[in-house]
């Protein structure tokens, strides 16, 4: 199995510690830290894409009936989309309730 | 035998990098190292030595130049000295820890202020940490073989580290001295065209000089002082191959008459000649007393010191730059420190001396093991001492 990045001994990074596969964020999961997070009334969704065009992250995924679930490992709870979209269908919740 | 040239020691140097046939020089003119970098610019110039030479504006951009072309796989050649060295110094960390085997020749001088011109060691001590290989010649003999040895050790794939290769600075780099050059095929056999383990490259990118957060921070230093410890063999094997072609021998720590001395005095650099003539002079007088010259000072050879120290009583090592407020010279510290923990360590005395272009002569170097030997005879408590100095 190959080892995560931070399980290597000194002796096994690539030469002078350098990058030789570009990483990627989508790897880790970086929503760890999120205090609310994003929900939908779908019932309220019209399907325009402002969420998805709007989120810094790329942390909104279109779902295959055309509205738009949310990436929770990756989202940081923003509120971005909340407060962009039209209908008012997204809101925050206190992350842990 | 190769033909003996009549040449300044600065020239010898350019001499000895563009036999090694280097691909790109980035430097910045700082007395007394210019005439280093003056004559390569010439060589380039005149269309004698296929090479980028890369004027800059000072020498941080001389480093930082120094580190692009490295990376992009040139071999890579610059020479600085004293506050030259010091606006280096934020580069000469980065080129060992991301294993760019830029070769430097240093010609030392004292670092600023008062400002000075003149020859110690201050320069390259400031510079101690940075993770370089450093090597110090004696004489220009020493300072050409050096000069291509340098890109051997350090393009070595075990090694792939920067090394700075110490002169003297006007002790000699200004002065004219034989030289036995070696020619062009020879020095090819010895020195094979240089290839880099990974180089920057579009058609395979990597990134080199990422951010190391606290997962890796310590693997990546524990990786580079392994590496430039493992280096020390290398360095060794290098000069033995140099010995074997070119008959001239080299060794990590030299000694000079030192069979059975109960005194040795300890010396990194020219000095050494003058301290040469020193022991040869107290040999006659029937002293047991010889000489040790730190030919490698990073890595540190331990065992090759203390190799050297069976019957020895008391060692007075010199040093050419001053640790304020410190537990000695920053050569005699190291001494302290490699060989505490072995049985019957020596008496080290630590002496300061020949700063900013002060002489030390035969007479201060007889007073030196004099001083040492009364020290260690009163067991005397000290951590260094200044010499020459006007009370």
């Amino acid at each position: 199995m190959t080892k995560k990045f931070n399980e290597k001994a000194w002796h096994e990074y690539d030469l002078g510690f350098m990058v030789s596969k570009p990483g990627c964020a989508a790897e880790y999961r970086t929503g760890d830290w999120r205090s609310q997070r994003p929900q939908t009334n779908k019932d309220k969704c019209i399907k325009c894409g402002v969420c998805y065009l709007v989120c810094p992250e790329g942390a909104i995924v279109l779902a295959a009936d055309g509205t738009y679930d949310f990436d929770l490992e990756h989202c940081k709870g923003c509120g971005i989309c909340a407060t962009e979209c039209w209908t008012g269908c997204i809101s925050m919740a206190e992350e842990g309730e | 035998m190769a033909k003996r040239v009549g040449i300044e020691v600065s020239l010898a140097i350019s001499e000895a990098v563009k036999l090694a046939n280097v691909d790109a020089i980035a430097a910045y003119p700082i007395t007394p190292q210019t005439h280093i970098v003056e004559h390569l610019s010439e060589l380039v110039a005149d269309g004698e030595l296929d090479a980028a030479f890369i004027p800059v504006e000072s020498e941080h951009s001389a480093m930082s130049v120094c580190a692009g072309t490295s990376a992009a796989g040139a071999r890579t050649y610059t020479a600085t000295s004293s506050q030259g060295l010091a606006l280096m110094n934020e580069i000469l960390y980065i080129i060992p820890a991301l294993r760019l085997p830029v070769v430097m020749t240093i010609a030392n001088r004292a670092i600023s202020g008062p400002i000075s011109i003149w020859n110690d060691h201050s320069d390259i001590m400031g510079v101690r940490d940075t993770g370089w290989i450093a090597v110090f010649a004696e004489n220009g003999q020493e300072a050409f073989d050096l000069s291509l040895m340098a890109f051997k050790i350090a393009e070595d794939h075990r090694v792939l580290l920067p090394i700075s290769v110490n002169i003297d600075g006007f002790t000699l780099s200004h002065v004219i001295e034989p030289h036995e050059f070696l020619g062009q095929e020879e020095v090819d056999k010895f020195l094979p065209e240089y290839k880099p383990a990974v180089q920057l490259n579009p058609d395979a990118p990597v990134s080199m000089g990422t951010v190391g957060i606290p997962e890796i921070f310590t693997e990546a230093k524990k990786c580079q002082d392994e590496v430039l410890k493992g280096s020390e063999a290398v360095v060794k094997e290098v000069f033995a191959e140099f010995g074997e072609m070119f008959g001239r021998e080299y060794k990590v720590v030299e000694t000079y008459r030192s069979e059975g001395a109960e005194t040795l005095l300890m010396t990194m650099g020219s000095v050494s000649e003058t301290a040469m003539e020193a022991i040869d002079k107290m040999r006659d007088e029937g002293k047991a007393v010889g000489l040790i010259r730190l030919r490698l000072w990073r890595p540190f050879p331990v065992e090759a010191l203390r190799a050297e120290m069976v019957g020895v009583k008391t060692l007075a090592v010199i040093d050419r730059a001053v640790s304020f407020g410190g537990t000695g010279g920053p050569v005699a510290s190291e001494v302290r420190s490699a060989l505490y923990s072995i049985d019957q360590a020596p008496y080290v005395a630590s002496f300061i001396a020949g700063l900013g272009g002060r002489d030390i002569t035969i007479d201060d170097f007889i007073m030196v093991v004099g001083q040492a030997e009364r020290m260690a005879a009163e067991k005397e408590i000290h951590q260094y001492k200044m010499i020459g100095v006007r009370e």
